[in-house]
């Protein structure tokens, strides 16, 4: 009855099988692969879409970071880690640069990725038009015939309604010209960032049952209407209180003490990295 | 009458829709084994039977008959709602000329919806999404036919609800808070706001107070003259296709029975059913 | 303890997991598996069907391990079941090849073989019994030994424990429908994608996998009016089900391995339904509603045979009889996951947000137009 724990838990069969969606996905930019999600030891909706991207890919050779809503020392980035280690042995990492495959739930790092990396995140809702239209047969539909209305219209009746659009993460994206894609609930401020990207973007939603991709060097454009352009958060005036950083995504404080709102970088590794190397600057000051 | 002389816009040819798969007996030209619209033989049921017609730029072609009669299933046919059993369908477009219209691909149907056509159904539920703005509903088809410039085409819905005079300062509430009829006007602003050159209208008066329907009427009158925009109109009501139509169809089992200007099928009815349809009206 | 979202993760994490233990032990007392195993049959049966991997041993062990919740216990052996490789289909399981615990019919009195009690809870009065507060073991073994010994003397005058379907009874009546047996492949769901429409056989994989308690809402739902199927429970019948293999190189088609037997309970549900004769004209015929499920759970698989009635007959436009709906929300992995993961960070979304909401404030507070 004991069973030996499976390299990074799937069985290869089933690793296969979503290695081949993808491939597809990847073959079809945007285009939202189904595929037959396996129940994993992580609750459906906890990332299980990009964790079954991850097992699939892992190879013993790679290099493994994870994030969650910005930190790699979040608890539920941590859990993820501590299965796919646990399950492969391969070493995890802090660093964006020295990571070969990270995966990340609503963020894209603030280090531009490169092309020896692959970034996969986890999706709850893949369908961009779910919230106009409920039944996947039309949703599938529409996708088919390139009708995004439906897209548009949401935007359209935000500005009626508040003279400007409202949306907050998971802003719809144009892929390739061709297909409306949800880009999972990462900030506006990081839409841009999946544009041209060097490094391939995979998206997974477990309990949806899809896989979508956006490869390298793949065109990616914020839906934006030509008289109100897509604006990410703005954090103008804004820095890191820690390491001074701008053009950041920031996170917002309420310091208790002092009853002052501050700012601090939302990519914790990142904001590490910069802390690190402003020390070494001190060092070499001080030994000067 | 000098518009008849010109091209036709839209061209039917025999388009059939069946439920079914036909057997040797009811596929023979002209169907004479039928009972109504039904195969005794097979339990085919026949819709529409080889119907043909013709609208012309700039006229009102109106389709009637009773319940059942296919004029409907027709309309669906030609609007894309259904897929048709055979037939052909032609639009004098340079965008489509040559083609079937009825054998193209799924995404082009869709073109030719969101470029070509405008809708009104008989129920606004259909045509228009309740819990979206007015604005936002007359938008959505100019979204659809390619529109990306909120200030333009927010100022091109409000010179359509004006059109059908819906006050302005209306515009940002949902069309499930108003009444029969200006849900039906909202439709119609939204079905002419990609400038379609073809316009469907099915059934649209019906379940409205005889006052509202003098006004859609009216409305759809207005369009006609200044505009420009062909129209197919289907009522079950020869009062209003009187009303609307230059030429008129009468639809029978899946069948056109009788065909040509609204005022000589009036005058001089040839069909046994359309004479009593004529006689009830008198 | 405070819990600081960004750092200290792990240590969080292994100090949650150390408490979680404690919770468990701190009692004192522990139940052993094999104690589940014998004490809690009804328990096992539903973990393993919302699981759909049928393992009492297994099923048991989770159900400790997930101190007795069914959502964790269920989601244990799913997980597992994804480390496993699929060795073998089994063949085609014969229901009338169950050999019968209990079976009941609604429909007549007198069915072919006669009706079957069995074990039920439906006929005790659920008064708590206090007794069972100290239930004494020499007690337990002298009812037991009783009990063995009446039954030792029945059991030699009744048969292999088959019994014919109260459908058959039926179809020969002609007041069903007699259909070629539909030898197509099912479609696995849990190794394909399934896609809307549905195949039957994957509606059912998914209704049988379902949630009982969401099953049984809907299909409450769908008989209180949100739907149009009021059946009449023709057969439910529990019993074990052989299971066998194909045998690999067998000469004989016929040969296969017998590997065990699995417990279900199965559900023929009769609904009356429009139909059009050989004629074309109208009549009213019967159909069946299935429903089939590991283990005793009886509730389940009449709802479940409800919700497949429903699900033939998309007209409605109830929920009970939209595929997208009922296919989509009743799996336990999937609802529990999605509910719970809203207790995850959404920093990142919300600040995101509040970017949003803030900006169509500063219009009005006159700070932008």
């Amino acid at each position: 009855m004991r069973a030996e724990p499976q390299f990074a838990f799937l069985d290869e069969g089933s690793k296969k099988e979503i290695r081949r969606a993808t491939l597809k996905a990847v073959a079809i930019p945007g285009y939202q692969v189904p595929f037959a999600s396996r129940e994993m030891p992580m609750a459906r909706g906890w990332g299980t879409g990009g964790l079954q991207l991850t097992c699939s890919l892992v190879g013993k050779e790679d290099v493994l970071k994870v994030i969650d809503q910005g930190a790699d020392e979040s608890v539920n980035a941590v859990s993820i880690k501590k299965l796919v280690q646990a399950t492969t042995g391969i070493p995890v990492t802090e660093r964006t640069e020295e990571a070969t495959l990270i995966q990340s739930r609503h963020r894209i790092p603030e280090i531009p990725m490169t092309k020896d990396q692959i970034l996969v995140l986890q999706v709850p809702m893949p369908e961009p038009l779910r919230k106009y239209e409920k039944k996947e047969s039309i949703t599938k539909r529409l996708h088919a015939e390139s009708e995004y209305s439906g897209a548009w219209l949401m935007l359209f009746e935000q500005i009626m309604k508040y003279g400007r659009t409202t949306t907050g993460a998971d802003h719809p994206v144009l892929v390739n010209g061709r297909y409306v894609m949800a880009p999972s609930p990462i900030p506006r401020f990081d839409n841009q960032k999946m544009d041209h990207s060097e490094a391939l973007i995979l998206l997974g939603a477990g309990r949806e049952k899809k896989i979508y991709a956006v490869p390298p060097y793949t065109e990616i454009r914020s839906l934006a209407f030509e008289d109100h352009p897509f604006k990410g958060e703005d954090f103008s005036g804004k820095c890191c209180r820690f390491c001074g950083a701008t053009g950041v995504f920031l996170d917002e404080l309420y310091i208790e003490e002092t009853g002052v709102t501050e700012y601090q970088c939302n990519d914790t590794s990142h904001c590490a990295d910069r802390l690190e190397r402003q020390g070494e600057k001190e060092v070499h000051h001080a030994t000067v | 009458m000098q518009q008849f002389e010109e091209r036709p816009l839209l061209k039917v040819e025999n388009l059939t829709k069946q439920y079914g798969p036909g057997c040797g007996e009811c596929s023979q030209p002209g169907r004479p084994g039928l009972i109504k619209n039904y195969c005794p033989s097979c339990g085919t049921v026949y819709a529409c039977s080889d119907v043909s017609l013709n609208v012309y730029p700039g006229e009102i072609l109106g389709i009637v008959g009773e319940s059942g009669s296919g004029k409907s299933t027709l309309m669906q046919c030609l609007y894309f709602d259904q897929d048709v059993t055979s037939g052909m369908l032609t639009i004098d477009d340079p965008e489509l000329a040559g083609e079937n219209l009825f054998d193209v691909s799924s995404q082009r149907k869709r073109y030719i919806r969101n470029h070509k056509y405008g809708m009104v159904y008989q129920n606004p539920v259909k045509g228009l999404r309740m819990d979206f703005s007015s604005i936002s509903n007359i938008a959505e088809k100019q979204i659809a036919a390619g529109g990306r410039h909120v200030g333009k085409m927010q100022s091109a819905g409000e010179r359509l609800l004006d059109v059908v005079s819906i006050p302005l300062f209306r515009m940002k509430e949902e069309p499930r808070n108003f009444s029969g009829g200006m849900q039906q006007r909202v439709q119609i602003a939204k079905a002419l706001s990609n400038d379609p050159p073809i316009l469907f209208l099915d059934e649209v008066t019906t379940g409205l107070d005889l006052s509202v329907r003098a006004a859609v009427i009216d409305l759809i009158k207005q369009i006609q003259r200044d505009l420009g925009i062909s129209m197919i109109v289907v009522s079950h009501d020869l009062a209003v296709i009187r009303m609307l139509a230059d030429r008129t169809l009468v639809m029978l089992n899946g069948r056109v029975i009788e065909s040509g200007l609204t005022d000589q099928i009036l005058e001089d009815p040839n069909h046994a059913y359309t004479q009593q349809l004529v006689y009830s009206l008198l | 303890m405070g819990y600081v979202a960004v750092k200290g993760g792990t240590e969080a994490i292994e100090a949650s997991i150390d408490r979680l233990k404690y919770e468990r032990l701190k009692g004192g007392k522990q139940v052993e598996v094999s104690a589940i195993l014998s004490s809690m049959r009804l328990l096992i049966d539903q973990v393993m069907s919302e699981a759909s991997l049928y393992s009492p041993e297994l099923a048991a062990l989770a159900i400790k391990q997930a101190e007795g919740s069914m959502e964790e216990a269920v989601f244990l052996l799913r997980a597992h079941r994804s480390t496993l490789p699929r060795l073998y289909y089994s063949e085609t399981v014969e229901p009338e090849r169950m050999a019968v615990e209990r079976r009941i019919s609604a429909s007549f009195k007198d069915i072919p073989g006669g009706q079957l009690l069995g074990a039920t809870h439906d006929y005790t009065h659920r008064l708590i019994d206090f007794s069972l507060l100290d239930e004494k073991e020499e007690e337990r073994n002298q009812w037991m030994e009783q009990y063995e010994a009446e039954l030792s003397a029945l059991e030699k005058a009744t048969g292999d424990g088959t019994y014919p379907k109260v459908v058959e009874y039926l179809r020969n009546e002609g007041l069903f429908e007699s259909f070629e047996p539909d030898n197509t492949e099912p479609d696995d769901v849990t190794k394909n994608v399934f896609q809307f429409p549905a195949s039957r056989s994957e509606r059912l994989q998914i209704l049988t996998r379902g949630q009982t308690g969401a099953v049984t809402a809907l299909g409450y739902a769908s008989l209180r009016g949100y739907g149009q199927v009021h059946p009449t429970v023709g057969e439910v019948r529990v019993g074990q089900l052989p299971i066998t293999i194909p045998a690999h190189g067998g000469e004989d088609e016929d040969d296969s391995y017998y590997i065990g037997s699995v417990r279900a309970t199965e559900v023929e549900s009769f609904v009356p339904m429009p139909s059009k004769g050989p004629d074309g004209k109208q009549e009213l015929r019967f159909e069946i509603g299935y429903g089939i499920c590991y283990g005793q759970n009886e509730t389940k698989a009449i709802a479940m045979s409800i919700l497949d009635q429903c699900l033939e007959h998309p007209g409605s436009d109830a929920p009970p009889h939209d595929e997208e709906f009922v296919l989509t929300h009743v799996d336990t992995v999937e609802s529990t996951g999605f509910i719970s993961h809203l207790k995850m960070p959404h920093y990142v979304t919300f600040q995101s947000k509040l970017d949003s909401v803030r900006n169509t404030r500063k219009g009005r507070d006159g700070h932008e137009s």
